[in-house]
């Protein structure tokens, strides 16, 4: 850990990254304002959710520090998705009584 | 000093390494973070099922002015939180205390901003078995998501107080405060995801 002398403030990179997410986060409420197919516009507001929460992880949470704890987090996001992907096709399964229902 | 950091210090040669060069607070942090994630994306992931695979689903929000002002004090609050841990770790300590109390009062204003939402919601009409737009899943997949991060944003406003205070008091040092940012960050973040899936995507048009 950086002591109070070797400390480098990083106050400038905070509010440029902090702008850049709420011209996103107002991105995402124009798109719902504009209307659209609702697969379109869930794509659309998921790409940029992920952008953001990547700016967050990133420079908020300092992973761009250190690269052994985000390959870490990735995988483990990556991991738990797929997992998630799999459930989620399960259930739609489950929905339209496929394979069972005739 | 604690005695386990003292013995620690004269044994760290005999110590294994700490995972991804990161101390074990910190590690511990982000192995609830991610462990939480799943919680959140569960939730949402079963959200969007229910959504996909109802017919009537209700978009009952005229307007996401509250939502978009909620939206701008959380993301605020990270930056705030990031002022803080900057003074910390510049050793100002007075500068780091007013940013994470300034940081609270902000998921405070969160906090009371949901509370008066889920008011006006109720008194439409609104709970979690019925709803008067259409099926009633929306109102308890609704209170759910948003009621589990607000139950995050709570805890998160009284963790940042009670951290803020004991560092002022010496007990925690800059470290402490930045693991309890790493939360309030992660609250920030899961925020950005339920805006547009539960709030967005039901606007009425």
């Amino acid at each position: 850990m950086a002591t109070a002398q070797e400390h480098r403030s990083n106050v400038g990179r905070y509010v440029t990254v902090y702008a850049v997410i709420l011209v996103i986060a107002a991105l995402q409420f124009v798109i719902a304002y504009s209307g659209g197919s609702g697969p379109q516009m869930l794509s659309r507001m998921l790409i940029l959710a992920v952008i953001e929460a990547a700016l967050a992880l990133l420079y908020f949470m300092h992973l761009a520090d250190n690269r052994g704890l985000l390959w870490f987090v990735v995988i483990f996001t990556v991991f738990v998705l797929l997992a998630m992907q799999y459930g989620w096709t399960d259930a739609f399964r489950l929905s339209s009584g496929v394979p069972w229902a005739k | 000093m604690s005695q386990a950091e003292i013995t620690m210090a004269g044994h760290s040669h005999l110590m294994e390494k700490p995972a991804f060069s990161v101390p074990a607070k910190k590690m511990a942090m982000w192995l609830f973070i991610i462990a939480d994630s799943a919680t959140f994306a569960g939730c949402l992931v079963a959200y969007g099922f229910l959504r996909n695979a109802t017919a009537n689903w209700p978009r009952p929000f005229h307007s996401i002015t509250n939502v978009a002002i909620m939206t701008f004090i959380l993301v605020t609050s990270s930056l705030t939180m990031l002022f803080g841990i900057d003074g910390a770790k510049s050793g100002d300590k007075a500068k780091a205390l007013r940013w994470t109390l300034i940081t609270a009062a902000l998921g405070a204003v969160f906090a009371v901003l949901h509370i008066r939402e889920w008011l006006a919601l109720i008194d439409e009409g609104m709970t979690l078995f019925k709803n008067p737009w259409g099926t009633s899943l929306f109102g308890s997949s609704f209170f759910s998501i948003t009621g589990l991060h607000l139950l995050h944003v709570t805890g998160g406003v009284v963790a940042l107080i009670a951290v803020g205070l004991r560092y002022r008091g010496g007990r925690y040092n800059a470290d402490d405060l930045e693991i309890t940012g790493l939360y309030w960050h992660f609250v920030d973040l899961v925020w950005m995801f339920v805006v547009p899936l539960v709030y967005l995507l039901n606007l009425s048009h």
